[in-house]
């Protein structure tokens, strides 16, 4: 068995503002894509593992992001749900080519 | 040195030995003499040495070093068998000879045997000493079965006993029901299914003839001609005051010793203390009213001053029988003078009755729970009047009453705290002392209580309270904005007020937050605050906003949003139907709701589809999803009301133009209603406006969601303009004053109405200056849909999903 490795075009880096989480939609895979700085990016699956709250639409606070539903907090460099909560969210190698923004799924 | 010979080496005379040692330790010579050959010991524990949980060594009070260290002269196994009280000297059985100088009589009392046929056999014994006691022990070696004669407390602490050492025990009573001087009814029927649970038999309303057998004790005979068999017998019918030296010696005696307040005899220098005294008409036989008589008697053989002399003692009683508890004070049954407040739970094995006389609390019987005996027989001591009481408060348990202490103390670690969250009481004392935390937001944001609706921080702010003691007031005092820093919104607000700070990041520098990069608790209030003192040069930061905020719909469980759009008053038309019914269509709108608020709510709506029905809709934002000014809800009024004093509709949608928007430290909701039926809820609304003839009321602090508040009365006004500038100086003084997230019904109450009233109604001046201030803050007002509409940055940053294949 060969394990599919597939890299998706998110989207150019002007697209995405610094310190706002953007969805990426891709196939059936919904992305919270977060630029923390000017070429610091990261991805994690758009789900909080607590009731499926859209991360993207969370408050970022330095590398963190609280879920809009009912305010876990995860780091979205790593996926880890932080205490008192516990549980992590997938995370996705992010780069960028050039101007544009690639996540591997 | 004086001399001072006790007859009695008992609980009571002991006692009075050491009460008197405690003033003077060099006047007296003393002299005890006992029969019994043991040092002064608990009588009162016999019933545990009896059923295990102690031995004799144990239950001793003063031993034998005790008396030697204290001078004290003790002939032990010795009784007194004379006392001269001219020349006051006594004699003993063992040709002892002691002057004195006072004598006391600490004779006890004697258990009382039923003069029956048989009662000298062998096996027949009394309940009383530690001889009795080991007699008990060493029968349950060789018989099987025991009678205990008497179901008052004595009778059944020896039967709890005797089941201990693994006899079969019957207990044998004359009344219909036990312990008939310290219970009533109902708890004495509670009480013998707890024991005949534990293994007790009874044979009820039996009264004893005769005890069979020849040498040894081999059964009982009853009246009604019954029998049982018993290989021994154990009577515990009662106690009689050992007065037959009393008698001998000519000191006045009638059911026992007589004393007066200062426990002296008729004989000069010859006092008597403990069982063995009739004081104003009573006979104790319990312990603390012998005490009481003990320090009185020491106070006057020691010549204090004056003292105020014995009074009689307010009995009460507790059961020493293992898992039964029951408790007895005063007068419990009920007479033709008296009231009684009962609680009687047979489900679990509860009984609690209080006996008011006067609207005094004069006796009391508790069984199952006897948690409230202090403070009931505080109530009977000092007399309390409870005429005030609400009368189901005075057996709080189940209930809080007032000023008691909170129910999260009598809570089980199990029970749950926070609903929201599923957090109980265990997780978060655990959390508080493992965590050593201090503060309820700590708490909340270790365990999670408190997170969601908030409605249990109360309970969590008493738990942390009764868990910290002391430290928890002196902790909570200055409470931060949050985690990130140590500052509190006061302060925060000085300082952006002060320094003209109108960045978030740069409030954060300033103040030095420790958490530099703020959290959804801090930066949201900063945003406000900048907003609120300087609202002509902040910039909002949308990103310290929360999502409903940031994108101006209510987000819900799926991610998906609703829209609200604005209808004032409440009031819509046929056109705006249709648009809102066309849109609805067009957008697959999951569900249309009317809202609390009297509104149409568009459920499920995707974020990126935002934007483009606001523009379809062509209706301005509802603000129902910020900690804004909501909605003005009214009642139809004069317009159509047959009852409508005023105009309601039009006021309410003049309100509602004016203020919309208008940024608050929590959501504003309001009413107007026309009459006092009050059809649009003005009662629980943050400002809800009451219409009465040629006036209105304006009503604050109102709530109707968590913590349910009726509205204050702030004032009530003549003029559609008056109301209007009360209204104006409310908010915007809620909006200078109140920390973020704070309800106006919470704020209110931290403040005080009077306090308000002191601003606002009675200072026209500074009503004035606060309507300036609030017209400020409105003329910045953009609405916020149009905005968006008209920007493509806000549209492609905030509500663009990107799809990427």
């Amino acid at each position: 068995m060969q394990e599919t490795v597939n890299k998706v075009f998110a989207g150019p880096v002007e697209d995405f503002p610094i310190k706002i989480s953007k969805e990426v939609v891709t196939g059936d895979l919904k992305l919270a894509v977060f630029r923390l700085s000017e070429d610091e990016f990261y991805t994690i699956k758009n789900e909080c593992p607590h009731k499926k709250g859209p991360l993207v639409e969370g408050m970022i606070s330095g590398q963190h992001v609280f879920c809009p539903l009912h305010n876990w907090k995860i780091d979205v460099t790593d996926g880890q749900v932080q205490a008192p909560d516990e549980g992590c969210v997938q995370t996705y190698r992010t780069e960028v080519v050039g101007k544009n923004v690639f996540v591997t799924i | 040195m004086k001399k001072l010979v006790l007859i009695g080496n008992g609980m009571a005379g002991v006692r009075t030995i050491e009460e008197i040692l405690k003033k003077d330790t060099e006047s007296w010579e003393i002299t005890i003499f006992g029969s019994e050959p043991y040092p002064n010991y608990n009588r009162i524990l016999l019933s545990s040495v009896l059923q295990g949980d102690s031995s004799v060594d144990d239950i001793v009070l003063n031993d034998f070093d005790w008396y030697t260290k204290h001078g004290i002269i003790l002939h032990s196994g010795d009784e007194v068998q004379r006392v001269d009280t001219e020349k006051q000297v006594v004699y003993s059985s063992k040709g002892v000879e002691a002057s004195y100088d006072k004598l006391i009589f600490a004779t006890g009392s004697d258990p009382f045997m039923l003069p029956v046929d048989g009662a000298d056999k062998e096996g027949v014994i009394a309940f009383r000493d530690i001889k009795d006691c080991e007699e008990m022990i060493s029968t349950s070696k060789k018989y099987k079965k025991a009678v205990v004669i008497g179901g008052g407390l004595l009778g059944l602490e020896a039967a709890r006993g005797l089941l201990n050492l693994n006899m079969e025990v019957d207990v044998v009573h004359i009344h219909n029901y036990l312990m008939e001087r310290q219970l009533d009814e109902p708890a004495a029927g509670m009480l013998q299914e707890e024991l005949e649970k534990q293994g007790m038999n009874f044979l009820m309303e039996k009264e004893t003839l005769k005890i069979r057998g020849k040498k040894r004790a081999s059964g009982l005979l009853f009246k009604d001609g019954s029998s049982v068999e018993a290989d021994l017998v154990v009577m515990a019918v009662g106690i009689k005051p050992n007065v037959s030296l009393a008698r001998e010696t000519g000191l006045e005696v009638e059911r026992a010793i007589v004393v007066d307040d200062y426990m002296q005899t008729s004989a000069p220098n010859v006092y008597a203390v403990g069982e063995c005294v009739q004081h104003r008409e009573m006979v104790y036989g319990l312990v603390a009213p012998l005490y009481e008589q003990g320090k009185v008697l020491a106070e006057h053989v020691t010549g204090e001053k004056e003292p105020k002399g014995y009074e009689g003692t307010l009995l009460y009683t507790q059961l020493k029988v293992s898992g039964v508890d029951v408790f007895s004070a005063g007068e419990f049954t009920d007479k033709a003078d008296t009231k009684a407040i009962r609680v009687h739970d047979e489900f679990e094995g509860l009984y609690k009755k209080v006996v008011v006389r006067d609207n005094k609390v004069i006796g009391s019987v508790l069984f199952g729970d006897t948690s409230d005996s202090p403070r009931l027989l505080d109530m009977m001591k000092s007399g309390q009047d409870i005429s005030e009481m609400n009368k189901v408060a005075i057996l709080p348990s189940e209930e809080r009453g007032e000023n008691l202490e909170s129910p999260v103390i009598a809570m089980a670690d199990t029970e749950t705290i926070c609903g929201c969250n599923g957090v109980c009481k265990g997780d978060i004392t655990a959390a508080i002392k493992d965590q050593e935390l201090s503060s309820v937001q700590e708490v909340t944001q270790n365990t999670n209580a408190g997170r969601s609706c908030g409605g249990c921080k109360p309970l969590v702010s008493d738990l942390l309270e009764h868990t910290l003691g002391e430290a928890f007031s002196e902790a909570d005092q200055k409470q931060p904005v949050c985690a990130c820093t140590t500052h509190t919104h006061e302060e925060v607000q000085a300082e952006i007020k002060s320094k003209k700070l109108t960045l978030v990041r740069e409030v954060m520098n300033v103040m030095g937050w420790e958490n530099e990069e703020g959290c959804p608790s801090c930066r949201p209030a900063i945003n406000y605050y900048i907003g609120l003192f300087w609202p002509e040069e902040a910039e909002d930061d949308a990103n310290s906003r929360f999502i409903n905020e940031r994108v101006h719909a209510n987000i819900q469980n799926d991610g998906t949003f609703s829209v609200v759009p604005r209808m004032y008053g409440g009031v819509t038309n046929p056109e705006e139907l249709r648009k809102i019914a066309d849109t609805a269509d067009k957008y697959n709108v999951k569900m249309v709701k009317v809202t609390g608020g009297q509104r149409l709510d568009l459920l499920g709506v995707n974020k990126e589809d935002l934007p483009k029905i606001w523009e379809d809709l062509d209706m301005p934002s509802g603000h129902a999803y910020g900690k804004a000014v909501r909605t003005v809800k009214t009642c139809v009024g004069q317009d159509f009301c047959r009852f409508g004093t005023q105009d309601s509709i039009q006021m309410g949608i003049d309100i509602e133009k004016k203020f919309q928007g208008l940024q608050t430290p929590h959501k504003v909701k309001m009413a107007v209603s026309a009459c006092p039926r009050n059809c649009a809820e003005s009662g629980i609304k943050d400002i809800g406006v009451v219409g009465l003839q040629g006036a209105w009321e304006m009503y604050v602090g109102g709530n109707g969601g968590v913590d349910l508040r009726g509205g204050d009365l702030l004032c009530t006004v003549h003029t559609d303009e008056e109301l209007m500038e009360m209204i104006g100086a409310y908010m915007q003084y809620y909006r200078e004053t109140a920390r973020y997230l704070e309800r106006t019904s919470h704020w209110l109450e931290r403040v005080g109405l009077d306090h308000v009233k002191s601003i606002l109604v009675e200072d026209a001046e500074q009503r004035r200056e606060l309507n300036s201030r609030v017209e400020t803050a409105l003329s910045t007002f953009n609405e916020p849909w149009q905005q968006i509409i008209e920007s493509g940055k806000i549209k492609q940053d905030y509500y663009e999903v990107k799809v990427t294949s």
